[in-house]
């Protein structure tokens, strides 16, 4: 296996997790495709761990940060989600521009 | 290294069905108008990354994206999905095709940006072999606990206020 497999495969991923940012307007989609992003993220650092096997196996543990953090924020952003579907009756990200000036 | 040289190897082959499976579980997240497809792609998708993890001989981190992933937040939007009521089967909400060609471009400069980055910074040609080794469930755990504790209880208290602010978000208010 070399590095350059998995850098490829990540930046793929990664720009389909961006196509689905832009294009989906549904809020529930939205975050799904963050999380595919997110994924791109940890193949890359999980690749770069085992590659450098440094004593401190830095790619892993961030990799393991990175999960948390995404745990946490998706468990946030479903609250919102459902908070704002409850008030509106609609989960369009294009309707939410009560706070835009 | 050429191309039937690299795909000589079989764990190439491995890398490249699973790699293929995920990828066509990804563009079918961003395409699908059904949000419960979309959800069960998306673990269709980790499952691959955890594979991958295997691979590559992080057996913790993949185990890890099992549970909290697979587990956990794939379950949490499929909750999140039955309970509140949302249209279930098809989005209502359609996907404009005015906006699909620009968010394409900008993917596939993403991707030739990312791409030219990551890899020739390896330089042009070379092949950097990652060499077999596990990193043992153990020695992370160690380091977790030792080197990396302040990080830890940071990010643990990152959760904790994540849960406490699901809660307040999500409850009905008494007075109503």
């Amino acid at each position: 296996m070399i590095i350059n497999q998995f850098l490829v495969l990540a930046a793929l991923l990664f720009s389909v997790g961006i196509y689905g940012v832009l294009v989906r307007r549904n809020a529930v989609l939205v975050l799904l495709s963050i999380e595919l992003m997110l994924m791109a993220v940890n193949i890359n650092l999980v690749a770069f761990g085992s590659l450098l096997q440094d004593a401190l196996r830095g790619g892993h543990i961030f990799a393991l940060f990175v999960i948390t953090v995404s745990a946490a924020e998706v468990g946030i952003g479903l609250a919102i989600v459902i908070l704002v579907f409850r008030n509106r009756s609609s989960a369009n990200v294009d309707e939410l521009d009560l706070m835009k000036w | 290294m050429s191309f039937g040289e690299w795909v000589s190897q079989s764990e190439n082959v491995l890398f490249l069905l699973v790699s293929l499976v995920m990828l066509m579980a990804s563009v079918w997240v961003v395409v699908t108008r059904n949000l419960v497809h979309a959800a069960l792609m998306l673990a269709l998708a980790l499952a691959g990354s955890a594979g991958l993890f295997l691979m590559l001989g992080a057996e913790f981190v993949a185990w890890t994206v099992v549970l909290v992933y697979i587990g956990a937040v794939v379950v949490l939007f499929l909750f999140g999905l039955m309970i509140t009521r949302a249209p279930l089967g098809r989005d209502p909400v359609p996907v404009s095709h005015s906006r699909s060609w620009p968010a394409a471009l900008v993917a596939v400069a993403v991707f030739a940006t990312i791409t030219v980055a990551t890899t020739s910074s390896f330089g042009w040609g070379e092949d950097t072999v990652i060499e077999e080794g596990i990193s043992r469930t153990g020695a992370l755990g160690d380091l977790l606990f030792n080197r990396f504790v302040i990080p830890f209880e940071a990010v643990s208290f990152l959760l904790l206020a994540a849960l406490i602010g699901g809660i307040v978000l999500a409850r009905k208010d008494p007075k109503e």
